[in-house]
């Protein structure tokens, strides 16, 4: 999902840097209020930052034949809400143009627009949908962060065809272009995650259920182990 | 079920990351590329007039300084989970220890 240095017209990298700028803006206050209420907050703040930086590092071969990695960003959403990740995943973006060439300074404005806000926005949404409709606590995680992961690259996808449309068919066919390589290549990434995730909301619901209630994630009854 | 759930949950994610490595026959010869990679090319086959205007300020001089660094990545997340996780079960067991009466040791 990161669009390379300097892959995306400047006016299209100004645009997503102006779109991104202020959810960041209000991920940082929000996430500085909520730290302020709760400082054991913390801790749990340092490990969906945590997860986010192992699992955007791991490059998973894909049922595609090319590699491509999960993001890590719904997870911390589910936790600390939407925006909380934007700052988060401004942080992971910026340690990988700078240090690995990975994603770029021009197009972090897209890269974490797809990343930080649309991935984290879908998980929250998934996840508050799939408990109205009473569905399990460890499904419900799972849907959520997979289709985050998902809806990221198909982000990508769209942004690279609003900057790239194809000369015959326009956005659209350039559209399916993109999603082709992204969206097939994330499936099994996108269950990966999934998965992934519920595995650590399992650590954290026994380990630390009166956080996770605080949060209203967990209602009692589910917290024993 | 429930016992085993995270047990599953692991070797589910190990093989979805192995099928792939052994069911993926091309006669290309990389591989497992990036889709980042991939997408780039398409960008070349769509806009071939396309130049980039800007390029990184630093890249990794080869593959090996590379995979240093996204190894370093994964460690510093891993670790901090590993830290997090921790502290979380010694602070369970002492705190069931006190209520217990016991010492905590």
């Amino acid at each position: 999902m990161h669009i390379m240095e300097g892959f995306l017209p400047a006016g299209h990298a100004i645009g997503w840097i102006l779109v991104s700028a202020p959810v960041v803006a209000y991920g940082v206050y929000s996430l500085g209020k909520k730290v302020k209420k709760h400082p054991e907050y913390r801790m749990l703040l340092g490990v969906a930052a945590a997860f986010t930086f192992i699992l955007s590092a791991l490059k998973i071969p894909s049922v595609s034949g090319s590699s491509s990695h999960p993001t890590g960003t719904g997870f911390g959403a589910l936790l600390f809400g939407p925006t909380a990740m934007a700052p988060i995943g401004l942080v992971v973006l910026l340690f990988q143009a700078l240090l690995l060439a990975h994603g770029g300074i021009t197009t972090l404005g897209a890269n974490v627009f797809s990343m930080a806000i649309v991935g984290p926005f879908v998980a929250y949404g998934v996840f508050r949908l799939a408990r109205m409709v009473r569905l399990p606590f460890g499904l419900a995680i799972f849907l959520a962060t997979c289709s985050a992961n998902l809806m990221t690259y198909l982000t990508t996808s769209a942004q690279l065809a609003l900057a790239f449309p194809d000369p015959a068919g326009g956005f659209v066919a350039s559209f399916v272009k993109f999603a082709a390589i992204f969206a097939f290549t994330q499936l099994p990434l996108a269950i990966i995650e999934g998965l992934l995730s519920v595995l650590i909301f399992n650590a954290l619901a026994r380990f630390n259920p009166q956080e996770l209630r605080q949060m209203n994630l967990l209602q009692a009854p589910e917290a024993q182990p | 079920m429930k016992k085993h759930q995270n047990l599953l949950l692991i070797l589910a994610v190990i093989l979805l990351a192995l099928v792939p490595l052994g069911v993926v026959q091309t006669d290309e010869e990389e591989t497992f590329t990036g889709a980042d990679g991939e997408a780039m090319v398409v960008i070349n086959q769509i806009a071939p007039d396309y130049e980039p205007w800007f390029s990184p300020f630093w890249e990794p001089p080869s593959a090996e300084v590379e995979s240093l660094l996204f190894a370093l990545q994964a460690a510093l997340g891993g670790g901090f989970i590993g830290y997090y996780l921790g502290v979380s079960i010694t602070r369970v067991r002492m705190r069931r220890a006190w209520q217990q009466g016991q010492p905590c040791a």
